[in-house]
């Protein structure tokens, strides 16, 4: 059995996608356990398939047993595996996290609530394990269709015109990636990974590798919301129902930077990418005015959800920036950027969450003196501020470093200026509201009426999962050495310096 | 010249859906009621199926469902240039679904935007917003 | 917004423009696309799946776990467009009931509501429309045929240009034709909401289903010569089997979505009245 976790991994939640939903019909209150018992499935493969990984190296996995390019092939090495790791257990904790949550905001909806939450995680998984590019763009359809339907279920007024917008830009994208993937084989006749590198080569310098090249990156970009092209993300994120955006915020554009980073490494080889193609400055100037302005545009807002979606978007110019500085230290940060990153989202919009579930609104003007209601709520939130601002010794501070060190080492001074002046940004942020939350007296048109001073927390089974993660913060990054030596540097390419 | 009327004619399948692509891309950006723009959509993901189905063409050949004259004889009565390429028409029925799909989930969500906003005009339902 | 869709537009179309110059010609038989990959599907189809149509055997065998994702997609339509829309509590509202002997309508507003099955009374559409006996008289006999050729073209899927998806929507539209004309309740009555439900997820869980059958029994999964250890086929005709297996699961999946959006997006998700 354990040669078959790549595909029980993904099949698992899929089967349990549909016993939920004939049970939302029949029986509601079986849907949660269900979906919990699926996600920890997949947790636990894809922990045994990091293991198997790092001692057999590569595994491949061929669908209905064709051999590729003839049938559809899975490829797992340790870039993989670590994203499924952090795909799965980020759902998985989620789900448990916000339970009541949904319990509270869909009572009967709840059963097709999952269905979708499910599905949502298994076509992120589906991207991160596939070998085969017309396979990722089908799972990349399956995400993108549940995560509109999951946003657009926020305030009436304002959610479902935010999640069309979505729908418009992110059906270009990807749109804009199937036509990419659609000179690739015009040009090359086969739509597998590693078979496209092998026939590359030889037509490196031809016009419509180039294009290719470009669409797929640019339907990538606006997929993983790229500055400029991350005008969908803010409005989205924010009317999002609290426990739908602290698994899309965290997860999907993560996701989304994987695939460019394997679509570099395996599809269009470095040596094309860096070499052939000298596009790799430009794209570390565009990733400097993307922090920039992901870290001013943060300072405007008022709402601290919305100012949160501003901060994954200068994230994501760290990640997109650091991939291509091109040496190793810099591509090393950037994958330890998204493990780094997909746990300090998680923790940041989980606090979120708990405090929408006892206070009322989330603008600043609602969370004066909430320390003293929700001491752990707040202190995690404070921990994932610190990682966000980058304090040793939680995991923001050593993906910093890598990124700093490699801006440093390939001479893109800029980029370690923008790295810089978004650190002390974030410190602006966090320490306002950490004063808000602290040092305000408490409002007193909270939405439960307590007195002055009693802790009104959230409850066990949504404050738990945020002390796992809160501790992980500090985890990961203690054992960062450990996780860039073993599983990062192995990954990288031999030709990058 | 020469060149350039060459590319045209040996190629034309490919420059009329690019420009089909362009028309459906346009109208997505630039429209200002939403159901021109899932109209816009719609022909841009049509364009695209429409690309890709032309790639498995050749020329005199017939669509790939095989006679079945001796079903076991081996793969040396079968010439491969006497069918089309099925391939491509493989990838496009999931294209097409998803298409489908895409513009279900859009009307749905056209729909809970009107019955909130009694309006379908982008500035409209922006102007509304901002009021609030 | 419209000059700078205009200048995207224009910058897209002048990239894609210029990378058809290293395209082969439309319809040379020796493209890459042409020559690498498919050829074995065209030469082997017969020989390892005894299905003579190479689009079937690709999209349901070489390539079947995107076809099972494909599946999965439409299935999250359906539920998509019955989360979003779908109200379960009623408000009150306005009903329109006619009364059958003297053509009189009644507007009735509030709770209270005249029971459906009432003899004297027949409940009306809120914009009601005349109904023309042409219309309903020819529909009724359609779709007893229209729903024997969905069955054909999923059935011939082996043979003919055909399968699940096209024999699906084929069934789903014999449904919907009853609802436009007739009325959305007499098509609710013969297909109730819950085994919509129950059948949408049912189909997709066949596929996968038969897949992990697969896996269970010794294969990869999808692997369909697997199945010939459990069922009395030789490895070859059990691909054929398998594939009309994956086919059948397809159809009732994409039966049952086809009239989940429509019921919704048309009822506005309160699935008593609508077009």
């Amino acid at each position: 059995m354990s040669q078959h976790y790549p595909v029980l991994l993904v099949t698992v939640p899929l089967l349990s996608a549909f016993i939920i939903s004939g049970l939302s019909w029949v029986k509601k209150s079986l849907c949660f356990p269900v979906a919990l018992l699926a996600l920890g499935t997949s947790v636990f493969c894809a922990i045994s398939l990091l293991f198997r990984v790092l001692d057999l190296g590569i595994v491949e996995y061929h669908m209905g047993g064709w051999m590729p390019p003839w049938g559809i092939a899975y490829r797992v090495d340790l870039l993989n595996a670590l994203v499924l790791v952090v795909v799965s257990s980020v759902a998985f904790l989620n789900l448990f996290a916000t339970h009541k949550s949904v319990q509270r905001d869909f009572p009967e909806k709840m059963g097709i609530f999952y269905v979708l939450y499910v599905l949502f995680v298994t076509g992120l998984m589906g991207i991160t394990v596939t070998g085969d590019v017309f396979n990722l763009y089908v799972l990349l359809e399956i995400a993108s269709l549940t995560a509109y339907a999951l946003i657009a279920l926020g305030q009436p007024d304002s959610a479902p015109l935010a999640s069309l917008n979505y729908v418009f830009i992110g059906t270009i994208g990807a749109c804009f990636y199937l036509l990419g993937i659609g000179y690739l084989y015009i040009m090359t006749g086969s739509l597998n990974m590693a078979d496209i590198a092998s026939l590359l080569p030889p037509i490196y310098h031809s016009k419509a590798v180039l294009v290719a090249f470009i669409f797929c990156m640019v339907g990538v970009c606006i997929k993983m919301a790229f500055f400029p092209l991350h005008v969908w993300l803010p409005n989205a994120y924010t009317f999002a129902p609290n426990p739908a955006s602290s698994v899309i915020a965290p997860l999907m554009t993560k996701v989304m930077v994987y695939v460019m980073i394997r679509l570099v490494f395996s599809v269009f080889l470095p040596d094309f990418s860096f070499h052939v193609l000298h596009i790799d400055h430009a794209i570390v100037w565009l990733s400097c005015l993307a922090i920039v302005m992901g870290s001013l545009l943060a300072l405007n807002q008022k709402n601290i959800k919305r100012m949160l979606t501003y901060i994954i978007v200068s994230e994501i110019g760290y990640m997109v920036g650091g991939f291509w500085l091109g040496n190793r230290l810099g591509m090393s940060g950037a994958i330890l950027h998204i493990l780094n990153d997909a746990i300090m989202t998680l923790c940041l919009f989980l606090a979120v969450g708990n405090i929408a579930y006892k206070i009322r609104g989330l603008d600043f003007v609602h969370l004066k003196g909430l320390f003293r209601k929700m001491p752990i709520t707040m202190a995690a939130f404070v921990a994932a501020g610190l990682s966000v601002i980058g304090v040793p010794p939680t995991c923001g501070f050593f993906s910093k470093w890598y990124l700093i060190s490699g801006a440093i080492q390939a001479g893109q001074y800029g980029f370690m200026v923008a790295l810089l002046f978004s650190s002390l940004v974030n410190v602006v942020l966090f320490f306002r509201i950490i004063e808000i939350a602290y040092f305000e007296p408490m409002e007193t048109h909270h939405r439960v009426v307590a007195m002055r001073d009693v802790m009104e927390e959230a409850p066990l089974t949504m404050l738990v999962p945020l002390l796992i993660v809160a501790v992980s913060l500090v985890a990961v990054g203690i054992y960062s050495g450990n996780i860039v030596t073993h599983i990062i540097l192995p990954v990288l390419p031999k030709g990058i310096g | 010249m020469e060149a350039l009327i060459h590319h045209i004619v040996g190629k034309y399948n490919y420059w009329l859906y690019i420009i089909l692509m362009m028309i459906g891309l346009y109208a997505m950006i630039a429209k200002n009621n939403l159901i021109k723009k899932l109209v816009g959509m719609n022909i841009f993901q049509t364009a695209i199926i429409l690309f890709y189905v032309s790639i498995g063409c050749k020329k005199g050949a017939t669509i790939p469902i095989l006679e079945e004259h001796g079903a076991h004889m081996g793969a040396h009565t079968i010439k491969v240039a006497d069918y089309i390429n099925p391939l491509p028409h493989v990838l496009m029925l999931t294209a097409i679904v998803v298409s489908v799909s895409t513009f279900g989930v859009a009307l749905a969500l056209a729909v809970k935007i009107y019955q909130k906003y009694k309006t379908l005009e982008e500035d409209e339902i922006l102007m509304r917003l901002r009021e609030k | 917004m419209k000059k700078i869709g205009f200048i995207i537009v224009c910058l897209s179309g002048a990239l894609l423009l210029y990378a058809t110059q290293d395209f082969p010609r439309w319809g040379d038989p020796n493209s890459p696309a042409s020559t690498h990959v498919s050829p074995r599907y065209i030469q082997k189809t017969l020989e390892e799946t005894d299905v003579p149509n190479a689009v079937t055997s690709i999209l349901a065998d070489y390539r079947g776990y995107d076809t099972m994702f494909e599946t999965t997609v439409i299935f999250a339509a359906g539920m998509s467009c019955l989360i979003l829309l779908r109200v379960f509590k009623r408000k009150d509202e306005d009903r329109y009931y006619r009364h059958i002997s003297t053509g009189i309508t009644l507007h009735v507003k509030g709770e209270k509501t005249i029971p459906d099955r009432s003899k004297e009374f027949e409940r009306i559409d809120t914009m009601w429309t005349p109904y023309d006996l042409i219309i309903k008289t020819v529909s009724r006999f359609l779709v007893p045929f229209i729903q024997i050729f969905a069955l054909y073209v999923l059935a011939h899927g082996h043979e003919s240009p055909g399968g699940g998806f096209q024999g699906g929507v084929i069934f789903g539209a014999s449904l919907i034709i009853m609802a436009i004309a007739f009325d959305l309740r007499t098509a609710m009555r013969r297909f109730k909401e819950k085994i919509d439900g129950l059948f949408s997820a049912l189909g997709v869980f066949i596929y996968a289903g038969l897949g992990a059958l697969c896996l269970l029994l010794g294969g990869n999964f999808l692997d369909y010569k697997e199945l010939a250890t459990i069922f009395p086929f030789d490895p070859i005709e059990a691909r054929a089997y398998g594939i009309l297996g994956v086919e059948i699961g397809v159809f009732i999946a994409v039966m049952a979505v086809m009239v989940c959006i429509y019921v919704n997006i048309a009822s506005e998700g309160r699935l008593d009245e609508g077009l």
